[in-house]
């Protein structure tokens, strides 16, 4: 009883903060949908979720989520397999590479997609500009390198052995795939497709900038309603259909993910020469890659160019605020603050997801304690799901009154952002602290040392490059961030993602060279700070 | 029959396995014994197909065997620790490459249940591999080897993961088992014990070479050199003066080198060489000696129990000529 009491007084600062940061805007949110006129009245609520509107917007988003899921797994598997099984010459580049996506900013993708498969793009003759396809080809791109990282970091700690045995027990290839392989990476490749449809169902940048009006997904239709239309009941009652679904679908992820057993030691089998045999798999695989090459590669050409010519005005425009002075300060300025702001709400992941991680990973001596650590765990990994949408607009209207007035505070974007990016800090920190072996703790502690020297010299060497790499993920995904920060951002001061959708959004040729530039800055900022993360070689990092 | 030829394999500069010949003639079980290390394991991965050769030939019945991938040799393969499919339970473990085959699940039934039985685990058909002890795990992959009567069964250490008691009585059942079936028997091992309990020939690796092959008792009666002596067991090995002692002491003519088992010595009044007894201990069967022989140095020897025998004692010894080997070596 008294060490839960202890838990629950650790536990109480991480869960203060998420308590008010989080399920206070959230519940404001939803409140504002479900009281009328200072009543409850739940029928209204229940009203909208029989528009037709509605149902369209609540299909339209799960079948383009599960195409997209079904797409990502099925091209990620050959890559994941080839990444991580074959000794490919580059492979480590290539696995470091295809981080790049996942983090980048949404509306950087979005821009990229539109420049590729817009009309006079290199993809143009497909006609798919502003077709449900483009967003779905987008959700693609996002997400392959979750399943190659998820299943590929599974399959390279896979014993080979089984698969031998099945093979001189005379099973060809394929079937060695079939009854043994894909049922040993069954928990990885679900647990991963669950996220993935995760990430696709509340993806919100990309499906703005490439569905535009025309397509609407939950989360788009909720930004629509609360902005432009002004609906909150619609909108409340859409985000507590998109919170049940996402809170049954973590539950889900949860269930699946396979737990490493701490005691075991993660073994990695060597990668192996690449035989003839793998020819289809190596080709599927450049595809993937090339694929995934394209749009960058248009992107950045696109900002290079310059009426017929190539060119930096595009870059060299960047002082400026654009034509007609569309934004309100210069696009370098933009990028300063949305600096600054990466590193605030960097510390601010790190500091709460660190205290989390610890908290859900040590040994539980009883049931209860287990209940209560693993109800922790699930409690902070809601932002993961929960629309950065209704979070943001949450955060406007119950964070505006005292003693919780923050609307003029410069850590309100940072905090918002911090809370998008704590389940990710958390999930690279949870299991490195998590592997480390309880008795390694007991025995610092029988030679003498207190917590807080245990946690020093058995904790700490373990977990400082992990708390690196977690450092740099919030920064990448704050950099990035575009739902949350859409609703919070003062037009005098916007990130750099909030710049580039104006941009797009306005006329003129040069508006539009400086979101392609403005695009490509932010894509290369990003990028190397993931890649400096992907040198800390962290095992897993990336992957749910 | 298995024929090994010139058979190199390397990894990177160094070879693991290094010129080795070796023949296995049908339903004969070959043990190839070896310090870890040795390449043995190596060898056998080769064979299984799972290592490329580097040179050398590997054939069955004069085939060779270079362009066959593992699954059409027909080779299975039983590992350390068996490696059961986890998410299969024991039936459908056994009944694995039966079902690749696509044979009538009536028989499949049929022949799962005979296999059970074989091995001594009927009605274990829906337990999942989790719920086994070892020695259930191992009887369940030997069972699942041999469910299409493999043309040869490829033996990685198959009881060295177990405790002594079960390896002892699950050496036996194996033994008996392949012999039952009539099975041939590749088996790689470091431990002497387990390479006598279950093969009919062996072979004694070292630094990725066969330095000697033979029939057991053969290769036992005759080691080839003192590493191979010392590793089959022998205890110790003593050279020119001592070693003349020695056989002179057992009627034997005169070899440069000759190796000992700790049993060698007896006392014995009637005995021609004399010893100080430096210590002794009782185990439950006799009483086991450290000894000064006059000319020959610190050997171990052995007196029946109840003899009375204490450190410091004047002893005589009988030499016990089954016990001892002399060494084709001449420095």
């Amino acid at each position: 009883m008294r060490r839960i009491t202890g838990l629950l007084a650790l536990a109480a600062a991480p869960v203060l903060v998420l308590g008010v940061l989080f399920v206070l805007p959230v519940a404001g949110m939803v409140a504002e949908g479900f009281v009328v006129d200072g009543r409850l009245a739940p029928g209204a609520v229940l009203d909208v979720l029989a528009r037709p509107r509605v149902h369209r917007v609540a299909w339209f988003t799960v079948w383009t989520s599960g195409l997209a899921t079904l797409l990502a797994v099925a091209l990620g598997l050959p890559a994941a397999y080839a990444l991580h099984r074959l000794a490919l010459p580059g492979r480590t580049a290539v696995r470091a590479a295809l981080l790049v996506p996942f983090v980048l900013p949404t509306v950087v993708v979005g821009v990229a997609f539109r420049q590729l498969l817009g009309e006079g793009g290199p993809l143009g003759f497909l006609g798919l500009d502003g077709t449900p396809i483009a967003i779905v080809c987008g959700l693609v791109f996002f997400n392959i390198a979750v399943v190659v990282r998820t299943v590929g970091v599974a399959w390279e700690s896979l014993d080979p052995r089984p698969g031998q045995a099945a093979a001189a027990l005379g099973a060809s290839p394929w079937q060695v795939l079939r009854t043994v392989t894909l049922p040993a990476l069954r928990p990885a490749i679900v647990g991963s497709a669950s996220i993935v449809f995760l990430f696709c169902a509340t993806a919100f940048g990309i499906v703005l900038t490439l569905g535009g009006v025309r397509y609407s997904t939950v989360e788009t239709e909720i930004y629509l309603l609360t902005t432009t239309v002004f609906d909150l009941q619609a909108a409340a009652a859409l985000s507590v259909l998109q919170i049940v679904v996402v809170v049954g679908l973590l539950a889900l992820s949860a269930r699946l993910r396979a737990t490493p057993d701490p005691t075991a030691q993660r073994v990695v089998t060597p990668a192996r020469a690449v035989r003839r045999s793998d020819a289809p798999v190596v080709v599927a695989t450049l595809l993937v890659l090339a694929a995934m090459l394209l749009p960058i590669l248009t992107l950045v050409l696109g900002s290079l160019t310059v009426g017929d010519g190539w060119g930096l005005d595009n870059y060299r425009a960047l002082t400026t605020a654009g034509d007609d002075q569309v934004l309100l300060v210069p696009v370098t300025a933009a990028l300063a603050t949305s600096l600054r702001t990466a590193v605030d709400a960097m510390w601010m992941a790190l500091l709460v997801g660190g205290v989390v991680s610890l908290i859900v990973t040590r040994r539980s001596h009883s049931v209860g304690e287990r209940r209560v650590r693993s109800t922790l765990d699930g409690f902070f990994m809601l932002p993961l799901g929960v629309s950065a949408v209704t979070l943001g607009f949450g955060f406007l209207i119950t964070l505006d009154e005292p003693p919780l007035d923050l609307r003029d505070s410069p850590l309100l974007v940072p905090m918002a952002q911090a809370l998008v990016a704590l389940p990710l800090v958390v999930r690279t920190l949870a299991p490195v602290l998590g592997g480390i072996d309880d008795r390694q703790r007991q025995a610092a502690a029988s030679l003498g040392a207190s917590p807080w020297r245990t946690l020093l010299t058995v904790d700490l060497p373990v977990a400082w490059k992990p708390m690196l790499a977690a450092c740099g993920f919030a920064f990448a995904v704050s950099l990035g961030e575009f739902g949350a920060t859409s609703f919070l951002a003062r037009d005098t001061n916007p990130t750099l993602p909030i710049v580039i959708f104006r941009l797009i959004g306005h006329p003129g040729e040069m508006n539009y060279g400086m979101a392609l530039a403005a695009s490509v800055v932010l894509a290369v900022v990003t990028a190397v700070v993931v890649l400096a993360v992907e040198r800390l070689r962290v095992p897993g990092v990336g992957a749910f | 029959m298995l024929a090994l030829r010139d058979v190199t394999v390397r990894y990177g500069d160094t070879a693991a396995v290094d010129d080795v010949l070796l023949e296995l003639a049908p339903g004969q079980v070959l043990a190839v014994l070896g310090p870890s290390g040795c390449g043995k394991s190596t060898l056998l991965r080769a064979v299984a197909g799972l290592e490329p050769l580097a040179s050398g030939s590997i054939a069955w019945d004069g085939a060779d065997l270079a362009g066959t991938p593992t699954h059409k040799r027909g080779f299975a393969l039983m590992f350390q620790d068996g490696q059961l499919f986890a998410h299969l339970t024991v039936a459908r473990n056994v009944a694995y490459a039966l079902r690749l085959r696509r044979t009538p699940s009536a028989r499949v039934a049929a022949r799962v249940r005979e296999l059970l039985d074989l091995v001594g685990l009927s009605g274990y058909d829906d337990r999942l591999p989790g719920t086994l002890s070892g020695g259930e795990r191992q009887r369940v992959a030997l069972a699942r080897a041999l469910a299409v009567e493999p043309r040869l069964i490829l033996l990685d250490e198959p009881l060295s993961a177990l405790d002594a008691s079960l390896r002892e009585r699950l050496a036996g059942d194996l033994r008996s088992i392949l012999h039952a079936a009539g099975t041939t028997a590749l088996l790689v091992t470091h431990d002497h014990e387990e390479a006598f309990a279950l093969a009919d020939r062996l072979a004694v690796m070292r630094g990725g070479r066969v330095v000697q092959q033979g029939a057991i008792d053969e290769v036992w009666r005759e080691p080839v050199d003192e590493e191979t002596a010392l590793f089959l067991g022998y205890a110790r090995v003593v050279r020119d003066d001592a070693a003349h002692r020695v056989l002179a002491a057992a009627a034997l003519p005169p070899a440069y080198a000759v190796a000992l088992r700790r049993s060698a010595l007896v006392v014995d009044d009637a005995g021609s060489l004399h010893a100080v007894v430096e210590s002794a201990r009782v185990t439950p069967e006799l009483v086991r000696l450290v000894v000064r022989v006059e000319g020959v140095g610190i050997v171990d020897a052995v007196a029946p129990l109840g003899g009375r025998v204490a450190p410091g004692d004047e002893v005589s010894l009988r030499v016990d000529v089954t016990r001892l080997a002399v060494l084709p070596i001449t420095r």
